[in-house]
């Protein structure tokens, strides 16, 4: 206590200036003139939109990813003021004065400029020297492409700040590794690690990979302290445990509460309701809950009901029926029972409604107090304005012959009766003994007779059915498949016995008084799954490439065009920067392979702790190359040159690491290390050359025809050069 | 770290091993070739390979996705055993009546029954362990599925006894490695690599059991390259041999590929009036096509379909015209020939329907923002829109073309876009087959390449295809891709219920061999569900054995060096084969986008198998150890190992009209036979 009054308090701050100098000039090269162009840049037109809806609390769903990505650059348009207001339809749009277009850019611009230090940082910790980490710096701060891409509403440079950090945490958990385990510092770098790879997935699922590759890593280091004597079981199994928590629980924690923020900050029903199930859409603000809110929980008979198919492919639809008939003949000859179609409309209808009838009853109304439908029970359905039978029987449907037709039916007294008995089996129940539940509960409904199952069976009907969807009943029911189940939408409890009145209750708006809320794992259960598995069509792109195109950059991605004057942005990378950082992946494998032949038959080229060296920093660089680029070539979707950046990151980091290596072993005379330094600082102006050169068309500046030819260094590059009209 | 010491006391296998495997093999023989005549009809896939084999007893030619040599063996076999080929083999149900069957199913069964010895050798080899090899074989005498799929004319069987020969020869190979260049090495070494040529030249599957051996050999070149007391002379004279076996393999593949271009002579310059056919050059890409029928109604324009065919057809030829006149001058045979040059504009006609090759901005049917192609015209007369500018790639105006080298591109001329394959599967108005389209991206993807591969021209002298004939690393390359890629037509449809990789191991569902209804003859392809979850089981049971072995070892706990040696030996080394193995023949099958079958576990299913005995035996061998007297020690072994054995027969005794066939209710009904092993709701028998 009060030990300041003894001695006098003093901060010895130690601050290294190269560090300090390259996040300066991070900043400038990323931040400089960021609102400019004040048009909507590429990807700007698809992000913007989701700030937009952020904005306004509109749910959405995104194939492309997580939210993270998506709620930071929102983030950042809260921060600026904006209000959601922008027609985000076209590439080169001007923006309105209310978008604050420097703050939504600033985010991913800082994250972009932060990169700088941290590959400084990473190299400094692989063990390497300060003036290799100061090239890794430059090169990184010298390349056009990461520049490009930092300095718009995109989520690349967002993602590769949270891989580098997620790599440096570890590196510098793993140095402290040897003297401080349990140290306060050892768990912020190791609980760093975790946070950073969690937020590296919760921007794009791109991170994963190198998520998986830090695992490797842990798991390797794991492995090798396994065989350290001198540690006690007690304690490995406390290193296991700190790795299993920050590694494991804690990046699951943190991915679960992207989603938690997500799911409470988008609370309006939105564009994209009907993907999700009518519970999800009936959670969410206006939309369905606006209809369904307090309507009746359980089935009852008499209850009146629309039913809504749970697979919603290939759209979202209500079984139907109308008092066309089947046509005697179909086109194809077959002969049909040319009783009253049934069904699947994909627009709200007074013709969805159904009634719920008791087969050993007459009446059509709810008595008191209701006799609720459970799981097992047979049930009739009834159409509520034909009052005629939901029926099948053993005549082929009309487009998938090999099922029954669903009908309902109509007595033409042809020894064909009636087959309208149907079985409720609720899929979802906990017990055998369930109620039947509004929009809760998945049903199928097995005919009696036939055992054959209602099901959509996702062909839309000719001219004749009006190009309605087809219901069937399938016979050969394999297993579950949400084809054949439905669950009940919209429903109130009949109280018309006479059929004009009924018409009359069917066409009033249902009324509610309850409301019901689905626990949020079970929203993020089906979030994540709808994310995962809805496939937007294959869009080919006039700018899309294949991934063996990246590594030579065949190609490039016009960003923006100025209307009038030639200036333009490019996605282009420097050519001098990925060619060597191509060179060095070769030379890195070549001499790794050589070493590795060689100590096998125990020669030994280099000391041990360097190859120590450059094995781990292969690890980290090579592997990391590989696990963001390979992977590429097994995906089907389409593929832009961005997707290669963070490999490309990891690539260039390989070169200062290559660079030193081949100075400090391979040149061993002291005229041959001038030489290869006098090369270095040769092929480093070469580096600062091409950046210059192609920095108009990072940066956008104006150019002619004549230099914006002469930029166009490739054939296959696609630089738009405006026909001038004499 | 040196091979583990091999103690006296380490059980070596004795004499009984080979009354083991005489008595394992009868078995064997007698359940494979049980009722195998029954069903008298075409079950299944037999209508497939049935009819292939018949093919070639007739000399039919034909084209398939599988490499030929799993079909040759059938016919073969079926030729041998007096089968004529005349059975058309049209669809499953069609009795076989007087022709003789019995030939073709007996081979196969044959092979399928060697699966067994196979197992037991090679298990016998890695763990030297007689129980654990009995385990092991009669867990593959007793599978109901493993019966059922030897006893009909697939590939399967065929398939997974070169495999289960190459893993037998790799293995005993590897035992012999003290002794290299010894009589008995060679001949394993030897029969490695003609048994991975066969899995090849069965089924692409064999590509995986050829990964096996492959990183199997870069181990054993690795351990032997730090083997200082070799010179590095022979380490290189064995690493020039040992990847010679999977090349061997591949060369023996390509050249079953290969023929189908063989012995064809062609003209070789394309010429005004020749008729061709165009082949996609993206991997395994087919022939442009088109038919009589026009895109249905709502799907651009309702004119002719054009699209791309897998397989050779007559609907596959066009002719090419110039674009300003008729061929009526061409054909006259006076008239001097005329060459196509690149940059020339051109019309091709289809041969069959005499409408011409069509574009225009109608958006095309799956691929929205590509326009459609189609067939327009009549007898050869249509508009401005049939004009098609064709250009060889990386070649300047003026040169010729050449057939099959020439990579072409059709640029239309009076949209600028260019024709290409999409590889999207058309729906049934198409016939399933591939989507041809007009892309505006003018970008140079295999997509929107062509080549010519038929040329008919009668004005102009044949040349050998050999001088043409693509590279052999080409083919070999193509071959590859195909699997990977080319299976692609055979995508599932949206609302089809289809099998998942997860479902097989643990036997969620079968397959109908023969068979539907209560009165009917009834076959299912479906594992012995105790022998199954036993294998699922002991796969979870193994890794934690593997994880906690290799910590205790690299922990060094002290153990005595014999416990060390087998453990290391037995668990990680023969196990750690196996495993990866299953791995190898599983986990490519998450990757895959085509259709799926449950029948495509069996060879994971085998290494399974394998992987249960060699982790049982090694289980029940360290528990026994707990126990003091070495009588009960043995007793215990003994017994659990005989208890696992007389469970799987017992479940066999229920299982086993799965295989050799049901009549009667189905399993729900309690009068059925079967009633109450319906234990999934997924079964359907």
């Amino acid at each position: 206590m009060l030990g300041f009054l003894k001695k006098p308090v003093v901060v010895t701050a130690e601050i290294n200036l190269n560090l300090v100098v390259l996040t300066v000039m991070g900043l400038m090269s990323r931040l400089w003139g960021l609102s400019y162009p004040r048009a909507v840049v590429f990807d700007e037109v698809y992000y913007g939109q989701f700030v937009s809806l952020y904005m306004k609390r509109i749910f959405f769903v995104d194939d492309s990813g997580p939210p993270l990505g998506h709620m930071l650059l929102a983030l950042g348009g809260y921060l600026g003021g904006f209000d959601g207001n922008f027609l985000w339809n076209r590439i080169g749009a001007e923006y309105s004065t209310n978008v604050p277009v420097c703050s939504l850019r600033f985010l991913p611009a800082l994250a972009g400029a932060l990169c700088i230090p941290l590959a400084y940082q990473i190299l400094v910790e692989l063990q390497f020297s300060h003036c290799a980490a100061l090239g890794a710096a430059l090169l990184i701060l010298l390349e056009n492409s990461l520049i490009t891409q930092s300095r718009f509403m995109l989520l690349e440079s967002i993602l590769i700040f949270f891989i580098l950090l997620a790599v440096l945490s570890y590196l510098k958990f793993y140095n402290l590794q040897r003297h401080s385990s349990f140290s306060g510092r050892w768990w912020f770098w190791l609980l760093l690690t975790g946070v950073a790879c969690s937020c590296a997935v919760g921007v794009k699922y791109m991170g994963l990979f190198t998520y998986m590759l830090l695992l490797a890593i842990a798991g390797l280091h794991f492995w090798h302290m396994l065989g350290d004597r001198n540690l006690s079981n007690v304690s490995l199994v406390c290193h296991f445990l700190a790795r299993g928590l920050s590694l494991l629980i804690i990046p699951v924690a943190m991915y679960l509460s992207f989603f938690y923020v997500h799911l409470t900050l988008l609370y309006r029903s939105g564009p994209h309701d009907q993907i999700m199930t009518s519970a999800f859409q009936a959670s969410l603000e206006g939309g369905l809950a606006r209809i369904t809110q307090g309507q009746p929980l359980e089935v009852a008979y008499g209850s009146q009901i629309t039913l809504r198919n749970v697979l919603g492919k290939p759209m979202q639809c209500w079984l139907h029926s109308h008092t066309n008939t089947y046509p005697i003949r179909y086109e194809n000859g077959r002969g049909s029972s040319h009783q009253q179609q049934v069904t699947c409309y994909p627009f709200k209808d007074v013709n969805n409604w159904w009634i719920v009838k008791d087969p050993g009853m007459q009446q059509l109304v709810v008595s008191n107090p209701p006799r609720p439908v459970r799981h097992g029970h047979v049930v009739q359905l009834v159409h509520g304005i034909t009052t005629r039978y939901l029926n099948t029987h053993d005549v082929a449907a009309p487009l998938s012959p090999h099922s029954q037709e669903v009908s309902c039916y109509i007595d033409y007294n042809i020894s064909m009766p009636a087959q309208n008995l149907w079985r409720v089996e609720i899929v979802n129940r906990e017990s055998d003994t369930d109620v039947w539940k509004t929009i809760l509960s998945e049903v199928r409904f097995v005919h009696v007779n036939t055992s054959a199952v209602l099901k959509l069976s996702g062909a839309s009907l000719p001219e004749w059915g009006y190009r309605q969807l087809e219901v069937v009943g399938e016979k050969l029911s394999k297993g579950y498949h949400q084809s054949m189940v439905w669950n009940v939408e919209e429903h109130r409890y009949g109280k018309s016995q006479e059929q004009k009145e009924r018409e009359v209750e069917l066409h009033s708006p249902t009324r509610m008084d309850i409301s019901k809320n689905l626990s949020f794992m079970a929203k993020f259960t089906e979030l994540q799954w709808k994310i995962l598995t809805l496939k937007n069509e294959d869009t080919e792109h006039k700018y899309s490439s294949s991934a063996l195109d990246w590594i030579t950059m065949d190609t490039n991605i016009a960003y923006w065009l100025h209307p009038t004057s030639g200036a333009q942005i490019h996605l282009l990378g420097n050519v001098c920067t990925w060619n060597s950082a191509n060179i060095a992946a070769v030379v890195y494998t070549c001499l790794s392979l050589w070493y590795l032949i060689r100590r096998r038959r125990k020669i030994y080229d280099i000391p041990e702790d360097a190859w120590q060296l450059w094995a781990s920093a292969g690890q980290i660089c090579v592997g990391g190359w590989v696990v963001n680029y390979l992977p590429f070539f097994l995906m089907e979707k389409t593929l832009f040159l961005y997707h290669y950046l963070p490999a490309l990151t990891f690539q260039i980091l390989l070169i200062p690491i290559v660079l030193q290596h081949l100075s400090d072993h391979l040149c061993r005379s002291l005229l041959s290390k001038s030489m290869f330094s006098a090369l270095i600082v040769a092929w480093f102006s070469s580096v600062c050359f091409a950046y210059r050169t192609f920095s108009p068309v990072t940066y956008g500046e104006p150019l002619s025809v004549a230099e914006l030819k002469d930029l166009r260094w490739k054939d296959s590059w696609n630089i738009l050069i405006r026909k001038q009209g004499h | 770290d040196g091979a583990p010491p091999v103690s006296a006391l380490a059980p070596r296998p004795r004499a009984g091993w080979r009354a083991g495997l005489g008595f394992v093999t009868l078995l064997s023989f007698v359940s494979r070739f049980y009722r195998l005549p029954e069903p008298p009809h075409v079950c299944w896939d037999e209508t497939h390979f049935g009819k292939m084999g018949s093919y070639y007893i007739n000399r039919t030619f034909f084209f398939d996705v599988h490499p030929p040599l799993g079909k040759m063996l059938i016919g073969l076999a079926g030729y041998l055993s007096g089968y004529d080929g005349t059975f058309p083999f049209q669809k499953p149900g069609d009795r076989y009546e007087q022709h003789n069957y019995m030939g073709m199913r007996g081979f196969c069964a044959f092979l399928g029954s060697c699966l067994v010895p196979f197992a037991y050798l090679t298990v016998l080899e890695l763990s030297k362990s007689l129980p654990a090899a009995l385990l092991t074989a009669f867990i593959l005498i007793f599978d109901t599925g493993c019966i059922t799929l030897s006893q009909y004319i697939l590939l399967d069987p065929i398939l997974m006894f070169f495999l289960m020969g190459a893993v037998l020869s790799m293995v005993k190979c590897n035992s012999c490695a003290d002794r290299p260049f010894s009589a008995s090495w060679w001949l394993w070494l030897s029969l490695t690599g003609v048994n991975l040529a066969g899995a090849m030249g069965v089924k692409f599957v064999g590509l995986f059991v050829v990964l096996l051996v492959g990183l199997n050999t870069i181990y054993d070149l690795w351990d032997l390259l730090g083997n200082l007391s070799l010179s590095l002379v022979s380490c290189t004279m064995e690493l020039c041999i040992g990847p010679g076996d999977g090349f061997f393999s591949s060369a023996f593949q390509s050249q079953l590929i290969g023929n189908n271009l063989h012995n064809v002579s062609i003209p070789e310059h394309l010429a005004y009036g020749s008729v061709v056919t165009m082949k996609n050059l993206r991997m395994a890409g087919g022939y442009l096509h088109s038919h009589w029928h026009l895109y249905p109604e709502g799907v651009g324009a309702r004119q002719q379909q054009v699209t791309a065919y897998l397989h050779k057809d007559l609907n596959n030829l066009w002719i090419i015209k110039k674009h300003d006149s008729d061929t009526a001058d061409l054909l006259d045979s006076s008239s001097p020939v005329e060459f196509v040059r690149h940059g020339d504009v051109i019309r091709l006609e289809h041969k069959e329907t005499s409408r011409n090759l069509h574009s225009h901005q109608h958006e095309a049917p799956l691929t929205r923002k590509h326009f459609q192609v189609t067939g327009y015209g009549i007898n050869g007369t249509g508009d401005s829109n049939d004009f098609w500018r064709i250009e060889v790639v990386g070649r300047r105006a003026g040169k010729l073309i050449k057939v099959l080298r020439s990579k072409i591109r059709l640029t239309h001329v009076a949209t600028g876009c260019i024709l290409g394959s999409s590889g999207k599967t058309l729906p049934k108005w198409g016939w399933e087959q591939v989507e041809v389209t007009c892309t505006p991206y003018v970008k140079e993807t295999p997509n929107s390449l062509w080549n010519f591969e038929d040329h008919i021209n009668p004005k102009l002298p044949n040349i050998s295809l050999d001088v043409l004939k693509p590279s052999f690393l080409e083919i070999l390359l193509e071959s590859h891709m195909v699997m990977i890629r080319g299976n692609s037509g055979l995508k599932p449809k949206d609302n089809e219920v289809t099998s998942k990789p997860w479902h097989w191991p643990i036997n969620y569902q079968g397959l109908r061999f023969s068979g539907v209804n209560e009165t009917d003859y009834r076959v299912y392809l479906l594992g012995n569900p105790v022998v199954w979850w036993l294998n699922l089981f002991t796969i979870g049971l193994y890794l934690l054995i593997a994880i906690s072995t290799a910590v205790v070892l690299k922990r060094g706990v002290q153990l005595t060096s014999e416990y060390k040696g087998e453990l290391s030996r037995v668990v990680l080394c023969g196990g750690g084969q196996v495993a990866l193995g299953w791995l190898l023949h599983y986990l490519p099958f998450f990757m895959m986008g085509r259709v799926l079958y449950f029948h495509h576990y069996f060879p994971a299913m085998l290494f399974s198998s394998m992987l249960t005995g060699i982790t049982w035996d090694t289980l029940l061998k360290f528990f026994s150890q707990f126990l003091s007297a070495s009588t009960t020690a043995r007793r215990v072994y003994g017994g659990g190992i005989l208890a696992l054995i007389l469970l799987i027969m017992y479940s066999f005794y229920l299982f086993h009209p799965l295989s050799y066939g049901m009549i009667g209710p189905m399993a729900s009904d309690p009068s059925s036979p079967m009633a109450g092993l319906q234990w999934m709701d997924s079964w359907e028998f």
